[in-house]
This record gives C-alpha cells, sequence and structure tokens, in this order.
C-alpha cells in the first residue's frame, strides 16, 4: 500500500544525520534502565530503544498516576509539614 | 520561539539538578494550595481523593514543564496542553492502541521503524510537531525529567507517611 513511499522518505532522511540519530539513540539508551547496563549494547537495535522507550514513559506515567493518588491520600489524614519537607528534601 | 537542536544535548545533564529543587519547590507550593482547597470542602472520601489525585498529577506535571521552562518543545507543549484544560489524555489513546493492535497485519522492517517514533510521538507532549531528530533529543530529555519528578514525587510521599 504506502510501503515503498514510506521505504523512499526514510532512506531519503537517513542519508543527511545517519550518525546523529545513531548518537542520540546511544544516548537514549544510556538512559534506560532496562538496557543501559547490558554489556552487548552494541547489538541492541535501535528500534528495541524505541520500544523501550516507549515502555519506559509509560512506566514513569503509571507510577506518576500511582504517586499522585498516594499524595492525594496523605494529604486527607496529615498535617504538611512543609518546611519541614523541603528541608529534607534539599538535603538529599 | 526558539528550536534549538544542538545546546539541548549539553543541557541535558546541566540542567537536572536545578531542575529538581525548581520543580520540588513548585511542587510542594501546588501541593499546599491543594490541600487549603480540600479544607473548605472537608471531606475524605474516595470520589474526593480521586478528583485531588487527578489535580495533584496535573500540578506534578505543570510544575516540572514550568520548572524546565519554555527552552524544550515538550515543556511547552505540555503546558499549552494543561492550559486549555485537556486532561493528559493517556486513557483515551490506549483504547484506541489496542484497537489498532488487534487487527495485526505482517510488516516489514522498515515500517516498524517508524511505528516506533509515531509511538513515541504520542508519548511526548508536542512530538508530533517535531521531526525525528528533534524527537529523540526531546524525549531524551522528557524521561530525564519524568524521572526527577517521580524521585521527588516518591520523597514527599515518604517523607509524609512518616
Amino acid at each position: 500500500m504506502s510501503s515503498r513511499r514510506s521505504r523512499s522518505r526514510q532512506s531519503g532522511g537517513s542519508r543527511i544525520s545517519d550518525d546523529q540519530i545513531n548518537d542520540l539513540v546511544t544516548k537514549l539508551q544510556q538512559l534506560l534502565p532496562e538496557i543501559r547496563n547490558s554489556r552487548r549494547s552494541d547489538k541492541v537495535s535501535a528500534s528495541t530503544v524505541l520500544q523501550e522507550t516507549c515502555n519506559y514513559i509509560r512506566n514513569l506515567h503509571r507510577e506518576v498516576d500511582d504517586l499522585s493518588e498516594r499524595l492525594s491520600e496523605l494529604l486527607a489524614t496529615t498535617d504538611t509539614a512543609q518546611a519541614a519537607v523541603i528541608r529534607s528534601l534539599l538535603l538529599q | 520561539m526558539r528550536t534549538s537542536t544542538t545546546t539541548t544535548s549539553s543541557g541535558i545533564t546541566l540542567s537536572t539538578k536545578s531542575c529538581r529543587i525548581k520543580f520540588a519547590r513548585r511542587f510542594l507550593r501546588s501541593l499546599a494550595e491543594i490541600k487549603k482547597q480540600k479544607r473548605s470542602s472537608a471531606s475524605s472520601s474516595e470520589e474526593e481523593i480521586c478528583k485531588r489525585s487527578k489535580r495533584i498529577k496535573m500540578a506534578a506535571y505543570s510544575s516540572m514543564a514550568r520548572a524546565v521552562g519554555p527552552r524544550m518543545n515538550w515543556s511547552r507543549a505540555l503546558l499549552f496542553k494543561l492550559r486549555n484544560r485537556v486532561s493528559y489524555p493517556r486513557l483515551v489513546k490506549k483504547k484506541k492502541r489496542v484497537t489498532v493492535r488487534s487487527n495485526k497485519v505482517p510488516r516489514s522492517k522498515s515500517s516498524v521503524h517508524i511505528d516506533r517514533g509515531n509511538k513515541l510521538r504520542k508519548l511526548v507532549p508536542g512530538g508530533k510537531s517535531m521531526d525525528y531528530i528533534c524527537l529523540l533529543e526531546e524525549t531524551a530529555h522528557y524521561i530525564t525529567c519524568l524521572n526527577t519528578q517521580v524521585k521527588v514525587m516518591q520523597a514527599i510521599a515518604d517523607n509524609l507517611s512518616k
């Protein structure tokens, strides 16, 4: 269907900045805990890195959801000692 | 508006520490405000907790976007979204994604590659209007910031539950 068109577009785009894309994908890989520490890092393909990136972002979004819920429950029960919280955060 | 593609790579490592403090300050301020609002309605029902957790979530994302400032595309896009009261529409997207996935079509390697870029575009705020290189840079920065956001939220939650 549109495979021919998309292939030609991709090869045209990648010719300009192949190295740059590879650099960026490697940098992205360093940020992903799942594949950052793999010694066979050279074998990790770009599409794997992108897939892992998507998974990681989804995980982080889910963590934000969970933590928002937890904080909401905590706000109902505790008094926020804001100054103390800030101090402890700055000390970390 | 500035669209810098070269300066961001060095900015990522430099900005994380100050970003953390800026985010923490802003987020804690919003938390205090949210708590005040809660006092006026004075209920800790399940519905109230659910509403408040949504407000906290919005506050977290907007605090981070404001801490980063307008130099990144994703933070501008995120602030724009939040300002226009479009709540982070992930649930809707998830449903769409499932229906697309269900009719399996054998794909060539290149189309999978393009597909994943598009998936990333949906997850990174403002990603739909970025070129591929910009998308990768912005994604790296977005991930770093999200990670900071999660860590700070975690620290606050741990601190409050002591």
